[in-house]
């Protein structure tokens, strides 16, 4: 009984299994590819230019930082119906304060306003999403009813805060969240764009080396040079693209005057990577770090997969749900922040229907609403689907109801075209 | 096999009841350091629900429990295993979607310095148990919904064994395995005994039961027909237990 497992024989590899890619994820960057070149050969280039893509990035933040918690929610076989009333909540409170309270007690433009605002909005997104997590885990009560019920209530707890009126001018510091209002212009972001490249490259080798060290398979080295290229490019050509977005000359020239100077004659700047998306990138990598590589994010799966194992592991299962809706209510939070910053103003309606979007997002992505199945960067990449397939429809002047009738069809495709890949590759649907 | 000094575990008149309907009806059985007890009786004669309250899965209305002749306080899964009481549960208890390694050490991760979970070195770790329990065993990438009843078997019982149990609960562990895999656990549980564990072993073919278990407790309609030893017992002795609740003329204990 003691021998050493022979290794397995190493059948010839095909180039795909060689860079060990997802073949789902690659699904979805084709059909992305295939849509932005149909709206952009439709609009005679004008999808794909710097400005629409930089727009195109500021829009789909708010939904994408939230599908990356409403993984974990769908993956554990829960729904979150409430996000958009929470974002709205969470919104007016922030505005409440940023608007009312706090310039009343610091002054206007205080340094502190800010900063306070923001950890009002991330408390109370916390303590609603831990509540809601509460009445599932442990009262026991179904989180389709539990957040069904918050989708009436929160919005409208928010309404009676501010008196139904909109909230503004937020503070300077604040809208920076925004997008255009905080970009990091080219010379950072380049720098950004290179720290995150290094990185990258650093933990595909540091995976290499862990494995080797276990004596585990690799992969041969020329794929895994070709994942470093890949990646490193990705990372690149976004900044780039984003840096080649000139700042309009009006703008410029106000910027100059708010400072006491005169433009220069033939400057021009580029806007360069947005705080807001920034913020969505390192979300993005934090909530992947969590699912993959902490034990909070293998007890999400396992409690997914099998919820009784789960449990008969001694995961304490409703702490774990509390866990996830206190999150999903943080990051609701960060989106109220970021939607908020980009509107220029707290308003009533602000989120609304966020939740089919974030829930449209999430599935598109690959996370199966019969749990245990979901990644990150796929929630992301269905927001980013999803969002360019409004703002291109917007662009070419479909008209709103088609508009709505193919996102709600593309939604419907998506899952039937996953049930149909797993059907082939023999996973249980 | 002497049954003296203290034993490890001691389930003293234990009941559960579910809605009217008892469970399990003050039972008490006990079992010894290298010892193997089966636990025996038709469906629904309450032997998992029992264990279940050993295991930490069900919370006894009354009873208790002790462990090295101290009293126990097993309230969850958790709390037992503390106690190093590891349950091998007939539906397996495993996250489908998971890989080997990932069940094995469902709750108990290894993690690096930084606190991350390790998935190279539980990776490693599993194939060195595997290697000894199983050692036609292969797919350790693939989450378990891929593998046979028989490998699905073997990580289950990998887990039990590799967090150094004192006492096992194996509820009908051959139930899904062709004869080759039921040696294999046979093997297994006589090396388990030899290293001083204490076993109970939910089991319903009685030629399994005659081999493997040094005692045997009956149960019908969540009552306690009896404790035999079976070397001193028939089959028929055990098949009247079990169907018609009558204890034998000799080996009760």
């Amino acid at each position: 009984m003691h021998t050493p497992a022979p290794q397995e024989a190493a059948p010839k590899r095909s180039l795909m299994q060689s860079l060990e890619l997802d073949t789902r994820l690659l699904g979805m960057i084709g059909a992305f590819v295939v849509i932005c070149l149909v709206f952009n050969l439709i609009t005679d280039g004008r999808f794909l230019t710097a400005r629409n893509i930089f727009n195109l990035a500021i829009q789909t933040v708010s939904v994408a930082i939230m599908a990356t918690g409403m993984v974990f929610v769908i993956v554990t076989r829960h729904i979150d119906l409430s996000v958009g009333a929470v974002l709205a909540i969470c919104s007016a409170v922030m505005g409440v304060l940023q608007v009312q309270l706090l310039p009343a007690y610091f002054g206007l433009g205080h340094p502190a306003i800010m900063p306070l605002t923001v950890l009002g909005g991330l408390v109370t997104g916390a303590v609603i999403g831990a509540f809601n997590g509460w009445l599932v885990g442990y009262q026991r009560i179904p989180a389709f009813i539990v957040t069904l019920g918050g989708l009436l209530i929160w919005r409208n707890v928010g309404w009676y805060l501010t008196d139904g009126q909109t909230l503004g001018p937020l503070d300077q510091t604040f809208r920076l969240f925004g997008g255009v209002e905080g970009t990091m212009g080219s010379a950072i972001s380049w720098g950004l764009g290179a720290l995150f490249s290094v990185l990258a490259v650093f933990a595909l080798w540091r995976g290499r080396q862990a494995k080797i060290r276990h004596e585990f398979p690799v992969k041969p080295l020329w794929a895994e040079g070709a994942m470093m290229v890949i990646a490193v490019g990705a990372i690149m050509g976004l900044v780039a693209i984003l840096n080649s977005y000139e700042i309009p000359i009006g703008r410029l020239k106000r910027q100059f005057e708010a400072a006491g100077e005169t433009m220069p004659v033939g400057y021009v700047d580029y806007y360069g990577l947005p705080i807001s998306v920034l913020l969505l990138i390192l979300i993005a990598v934090a909530m992947t770090l969590i699912a993959r590589r902490t034990r909070f994010g293998r007890y999400v799966f396992a409690a997914g997969g099998n919820p009784d194992a789960a449990e008969l592991s001694g995961i304490n299962t409703r702490m774990l749900t509390v866990k996830i809706f206190m999150l999903m209510g943080v990051l609701c939070a960060i989106s109220a922040m970021v939607a908020q910053a980009r509107l220029a103003n707290h308003t009533n309606d602000i989120g609304t229907l966020d939740e089919l979007r974030v829930i449209a997002a999430a599935v598109i992505g690959g996370t199966a609403l019969a749990g245990g199945v979901g990644t990150i960067y796929g929630a992301v990449l269905g927001a980013i689907i999803m969002q360019s397939l409004q703002s291109g429809m917007a662009m070419v002047g479909v008209d709103a109801p088609f508009q709505n009738i193919v996102v709600g069809g593309v939604l419907v495709l998506a899952v039937w075209i996953d049930i149909q890949y797993r059907k082939r590759t023999g996973e249980k649907v | 096999m002497t049954r003296q000094g203290k034993p490890l575990v001691e389930l003293r008149d234990i009941s559960i009841a579910f809605g009217g309907i008892k469970a399990v009806d003050h039972v008490t059985i006990d079992l010894h350091p290298g010892e193997v007890v089966g636990l025996l009786g038709h469906n629904g004669a309450g032997k998992s629900t029992l264990i279940k309250c050993l295991s930490g899965a069900y919370q006894m209305d009354s009873g208790a429990i002790y462990i090295n002749g101290e009293k126990a306080e097993i309230r969850n899964p958790r709390d037992a295993r503390r106690y190093n009481i590891e349950t091998i549960y007939q539906t397996l208890a495993l996250a489908d979607n998971l890989d080997a390694a990932s069940n094995l050490f469902l709750g108990r991760e290894l993690v690096t310095p930084l606190g991350f979970v390790d998935d190279a070195q539980m990776e490693a770790e599993t194939r060195k148990i595997m290697g000894r329990l199983n050692p036609n065993f292969r797919k350790f990438k693939e989450p378990v919904k891929a593998l046979s009843g028989g490998q699905r078997q073997s990580v289950a019982i990998a887990r039990a064994v590799y967090f150094n149990a004192k006492i096992l609960i194996m509820d009908e562990p051959t139930a899904a395995l062709g004869p080759h895999e039921t040696q294999m656990v046979a093997e297994l549980i006589e090396e388990l005994k030899a290293q001083g564990l204490g076993i109970f072993l939910i089991e319903h073919d009685i030629h399994n039961v005659m081999k493997l278990c040094d005692r045997a407790s009956v149960m019908k309609n969540g009552q306690l027909v009896g404790t035999v030893d079976v070397k001193q017992v028939t089959d028929e002795d055990i098949l009247g237990m079990i169907i018609l609740g009558k204890t034998p003329d000799r080996g009760m204990v």
